[in-house]
Parts: structure tokens; sequence; C-alpha cells
């Protein structure tokens, strides 16, 4: 039965009607703060260092800033701590666009940021030109990692080399005959692997369909996988939607990645080397480097462009590119260490050769993850490249 | 105030009058006047409400009319309709609202099947003690979290799972990860949601209902089509809102069993986390909450919201 007689009913509903206008209000009022955003000439880099601040907080990927709480075995930062009196606070972040939303809150000194976000971070003001002059073990860092399109603009660098790897290609052997040498077993003759394909899920996987189109379709005139006009991008987003029907999951989890090869619901596509050093005893599985080459990541820490504790800032870069705490930091993620002397410090010797670190033949195979931006990366000044909100489109599009 | 009490009657006993406070007063007060009372009792809950659902509604619906400045990701505060009109118009956002609606709906369908004659067994067949042991079984999951229930799924379905296992001797095989994977992993995690609904309206069913409906010659099926189910439809239909609006915002189960598929769930996901285009997230976000508005006006339409 109903109790309330139409007049009440009227009644509340104006009063409830009230409410939501009030809130409505009150949320246009607190929206119209706009947040002040300056320009990527905003910050300048220092000439010379004060004394530390006694704090800096950080940002980084998981693994990257480890004192110990998870793991008692795993602690570089309180040698840093006590070498320097810098007291760290770190938060982890996920995704890089999740990195990319923190920074702008203006609370963190230093951001670990990975290719797909360093140049958008360098666009929007949030980090400041690094000045390599102030870090004395910057001359231990491999001369290919450095002044790359991902840490520098114009010549200017915007940070310190962390650590890189590639995405790979993973096969189970005895699924996949003949041993791969080419990507076309997850492109163009991926039909005889439907739903046991495997892709990264992300936008910036399009640039590894754009390496594939480098060599298979040269008349697309494609030089850098991360700077694509609109008619190149179709081609690569067309190639990716071949793909589709065939791929049997993406990932973005590696563990996720690790448990599919195990069980053999996947059998071939993109993969980390860390992912197949984690693979049960047993798994038969391998990785190759594919005749088009490979894609990659390479990170860099950079200093956010408010930052608060500067010469503390400055004392994590230059104590992170150290050879020890370079060495411990890597080993522990499972990437190629950015300082030559690294490998002299990993508790496992093998760790550099499974990571092929310092193999400048092997990293000059790698296409780096670059922000792509509407300003080609590959200099072409004649045609408007398409950015990364366009390749966000474009992957939803291929997932459908 | 002292109350004046000259003629109490002989033989009950004395009752002192009690203290004059302020609490006394104001309870005098409030219990003279009903309609103050209760709006001082609901106001509090309401505002909540208001700013909990209307409030964060109202958010999303103005953040849905904003943009965002592909270049730097700020949100820029300029009032458009583009956001609404590209989910709206676009392909892609079509093909997905109508895979994650049929999801739903099989699900529920799923769901309710499976729950019917569970919670038929529970209510009239099994004994008292048979009774308590089933709520208590059907409940058991709902202690487990969620991710590990769907992660099993996935170990379950995969291809050198139990399930292959099993069904390998007669001919059969695993699903893989997919759609169909997705139904099974999200009939189960929904399935204590739709019986306990359906149970608890079996259990308002007298069983006198049945017998006389025996007595008057109705068969088995007839008692159930004629007296049973139209009893209990309106918890079928509650039970349906569950797995319905549950299945329709979900986007983890399908990104752990659903191979290479996605849901709306993941759309506004990806643009949140990825692609850090809040609005269009919002905009994407008012399809399943129109979705479910007409899902329960509908509902409302055949009166089953009223004997609930």
């Amino acid at each position: 039965m109903n109790r309330s007689t139409p007049l009440r009913r009227t009644k509340t509903s104006a009063a409830l009607a009230g409410l939501a206008i009030l809130s409505v209000a009150l949320l246009t009022a607190c929206g119209t703060t706009s947040a002040g955003n300056g320009g990527s000439t905003g910050a300048k880099a220092p000439t010379k260092l004060g004394t530390n601040e006694g704090a800096v907080s950080i940002l980084a990927w998981p693994g990257y800033v480890e004192d110990g709480s998870n793991d008692p075995a795993v602690d570089w930062v309180s040698a840093f701590q006590d070498e320097t009196g810098c007291k760290v606070t770190s938060k982890t972040y996920g995704t890089s666009d999740e990195a990319f939303n923190l920074m702008k809150t203006g609370d963190y000194d230093l951001v670990a940021a990975s290719g797909d976000a360093s140049l958008r971070l360098v666009a929007a003001g949030d980090v400041a030109p690094v000045n390599t002059d102030l870090i004395p073990n910057y001359a231990g860092v491999y001369d290919f990692l450095k002044l790359q399109a991902w840490n520098s603009v114009d010549g200017v660098s915007y940070g310190v080399p962390h650590g890189y790897g590639a995405n790979l290609l993973m096969y189970k052997t005895d699924a996949v005959t003949p041993a791969p040498t080419s990507w076309n077993v997850v492109f163009d003759k991926s039909s005889a692997y439907k739903g046991k394909v495997t892709a990264y899920d992300s936008p910036i996987y399009i640039a590894d369909a754009a390496m594939y189109l480098m060599s298979h379709q040269p008349d697309l005139g494609i030089k850098n996988p991360y700077a694509l006009d609109e008619k190149q991008l179709a081609a690569a987003v067309d190639l990716l939607k071949v793909q589709r029907p065939n791929i049997g999951e993406y990932w973005s989890d590696y563990l996720k990645s690790i448990q599919a090869f195990e069980t053999g619901d996947t059998v071939v596509g993109t993969t980390w080397q860390v992912i197949r050093n984690s693979l049960a005893p047993g798994t038969k599985a391998e990785v190759v480097v594919p005749s088009e080459g490979v894609t990659g990541w390479s990170d860099t820490w950079m200093v956010g462009s408010k930052a608060k504790n500067p010469n503390c800032a400055y004392a994590w870069l230059n104590y992170i590119s150290s050879p020890k705490a370079n060495a411990q930091a890597t080993e522990y993620f499972g990437e190629a260490p950015s300082n030559q002397k690294a490998c002299d410090f990993m508790s496992n010797p093998d760790q550099c050769s499974l990571f092929h670190a310092g193999d400048a033949d092997y990293a000059s195979k790698i296409w780096y993850w670059t922000t792509p931006i509407a300003t080609c990366v590959d200099g072409r000044t004649d045609v408007k490249c398409t950015d990364y909100a366009a390749w966000t489109t474009a992957w939803q599009e291929i997932k459908g | 105030m002292t109350v004046d009490t000259p003629t109490r009657p002989v033989g009950r006993p004395i009752v002192p009058a009690p203290r004059d406070t302020v609490a006394r007063r104001g309870s005098v007060f409030l219990s003279r006047h009903p309609r103050l009372r209760l709006s001082l009792l609901l106001s509090a809950p309401m505002f909540w409400l208001g700013l909990v659902y209307i409030a964060a509604l109202a958010a999303l619906l103005i953040t849905a009319l904003w943009t965002v400045d592909t270049f730097t990701g700020t949100i820029s505060q300029t009032w458009t309709l583009d956001n609404i009109i590209a989910v709206l118009t676009g392909s892609l956002y079509q093909t997905v609202t109508l895979r994650t609606v049929g999801v739903a709906l099989l699900v529920t369908l799923v769901d309710i099947l499976i729950a019917l004659p569970i919670a038929f067994f529970m209510a009239k067949v099994a004994s008292a003690r048979l009774q308590r042991v089933l709520v208590i079984a059907v409940l058991m999951p709902l202690w487990a979290s969620y991710l590990v229930k769907a992660y099993a799924w996935r170990s379950v379905l995969s291809r050198d799972g139990i399930f292959e296992w099993l069904v390998a001797p007669f001919g059969g095989q695993t699903p893989g990860y997919g759609l169909p994977a997705t139904i099974i992993t999200l009939s189960y995690l929904w399935l204590p949601y739709v019986i306990l609904p359906i149970y608890a309206g079996l259990e308002r069913v007298p069983d006198s209902l049945l017998e006389a409906s025996g007595d008057l010659g109705g068969k088995t099926w007839s008692t159930l089509r004629l007296v049973v189910l139209p009893m209990i439809w309106p918890a079928i239909i509650a039970g349906s809102i569950f797995s319905f609006s549950l299945s329709l915002g979900d986007y983890i189960t399908v990104n752990i069993v659903g191979g290479a598929n996605q849901m709306l769930g993941n759309l506004v996901y990806t643009n949140v986390g990825a692609a850090n285009n809040l609005p269009l997230a919002a905009a994407i976000a008012l399809i399943p909450i129109v979705i479910i508005f007409a899902y329960l006006a509908a509902v409302r339409r055949t009166g089953a919201l009223d004997n609930l």
C-alpha cells in the first residue's frame, strides 16, 4: 500500500529537486577553478646545487623505489637516506597515464617516466630540464641512451636513463613451427594460430604494427613508427584489425601473460624478457628478436618543474645512476641497466647477458616507446602527425 | 511546569510526574508534531543520499559536457555536446553497448534458470535443518574475494584446466576465454544475489495454496505456472535487477576471462586511465545509467515493484 498522500509526495520531490539544484550549484561553483599550467618553457635547469633539503618525494613504477618494506632484502633507499640525509617518500603508479595525471599536482620532486609519458610531461610543463653536469654518475651511463627522442627535446636533456628493455616475440616451441624469424606470425600469418595470439594492450602497440609495415610496405614511407600521418596510421590500424580476430587475449598485466603461456592458451605474441625468465621451468617457449626489429622501453628519471626539494632530487639522480643502485633496481625489476658498470654489482652474474645489457647492436634494433605528438618526431614538417589521443581512439576501435 | 492532578483514582500506583528537563520538553514537542519528527529523522540520510547519489550523477553529467585538451591533458571547461554525440553515433559504442546488454541479459536468464529450482528446493522441499545448511552454502561464495573467484574461473576454463579435463572424454572442449567464459563467470558471481530474493519470495508462498491447487486437480506444472509463478514474480524481478545491473557495469571479469572482448566498463576504464579523457568516460558511463533507468521503468510498468 502506498502511504504517502499526493501532496506530501509533491513536497518530497520538490525538496529533492531543491537539493539537487543546490548540489549542482555547489559543483559548478567548485568547477570554475582552472588548473594553471605553464608551457614547456617554464622551468630552468639549475647551474649549481645547494645543501640538501632533508626530504624528497618520488613517483615511480612499482619496484623502482624499494626501501625494504615489501621485502627486507630489497632495499636501496635506506643507503641513499643515510648517505644524503634526504628522507624518501614514494608513490607507485600503474600506467604512464596515471603518472602523467599525478605529476600535474606538483607534489612530486621526481618521476620515473617511460617514453610514452616523458614527452607529454615536457609538453605540459610538468618536468624541468636536467643539468647533467651536476650528476657525476651520468658519465657512466651508456652513450646510446643519452639525449634520445624520449628523454630530451632539441638537445636539452630532461632526465637520466634508468633502464631499458625490448618487446620481444615469444612462441611456444611445440606449437609454433618452424621457429619464427618475423613478426608475420602475429600479423599476416596469425590465422594459423587463431585464438592463441597475444598482443600488448595499449595504444602504443600500434607502433609495433607500424614497424612491421616499415619493412613490408615500404611505399607507405614510414621512417619512425612513432611518427605516423593519417594515412600511415590507417594502414597500421588495418593491419591490427586483420590481427584482431586471431587474438586470444590482449595483456597488460604481465602475470596474466605468464599464466597464458604456461597453460598454452597463448602460443605466440609480444612479451618482455622478464616474462620469459619467469615462466615455470619446463615451459617450452623461446623469445626472438624478429628481422623487422622490436619496439621497447627506456625509462627516465625526471625532475618536477615545481620540485620543492631540487637538491635532494639531484642527489637521487646521482645515486640511482650509480653502478650499485642501478644494478639493484634494474635487476629487481627485470630490465637492462643504464650504467656501464652495473653488471659488476648484479647478484645474478647472468643477469646482464639475459637482458643484453650494453649490447649496442641489440639496443640499436629497438624502437623505444616515444609519445606520438602532432609534431612528427621523425623530423617531417610537411605533414601533421597523429597524436596519442588519436592512437587511443584508434586502439579502442581496433579492439571493438 | 507543574502538573496538577487533584483527583487521582484510588488504588492506582502513584507515578511521580517526570522531571521537567529540556530534553523532555523537546520530546513532548516532537511527539505533538509528527511531521517535524519525521523530517528531522530523515534529513540526515536524505542529505547523504543527495550528496552521494544525486551529486555524483550531476557531476557525471556535467563532466560529460566538458572537453579535454589532448596536448596538455587538462580538462577545459567549455560546454559542448561533442562527447554525447560521439557516444550516441560512434559505431564502436553501439557495438559495445549491444554486447554488454546481451551479456547482461544472458547472465540474468542463466541465473534465474539456475536459481528457480534451487530456491524452490530450499523453500519447499528441504527440511528446516537442511534449509539452514543450504542458505549458508549459497552465501558461502560471497565470503571469497571477487577477484579470487574470477581468477579461479580463468584457470578452470583454461586449455589445460579442469573443465577441459571433464568434458574431453565426451568429445567436448573448453570454450576458452571469450564471451561464453564471461557469461559463465558472471552468472556464477551473481548467483547468490538471485537465489536469495527468489528463496525469500517462495518462503512467502503458503503451502496450503499448493495443496489447494492439487486438490482442485492442478498438475505440477499448472500449479507452478498459475499459482507459484505469479506470486514470486516480484522476487524474480528483484533478483534480475541485481544480476542485470551488476553485469552491466562489470569490467574486471571480462578483462580476466573475456579474451580480447571489451564491455562498457572497459571503455570507461581505458578512457579514464589510458586515454586520460574524463569527459568522454563520463559520457560513456551515462549509457548504462540510461539502460538501467529504462529497465527499472519497464519493470515498474509490470507492477512488480508495488509488491516488494
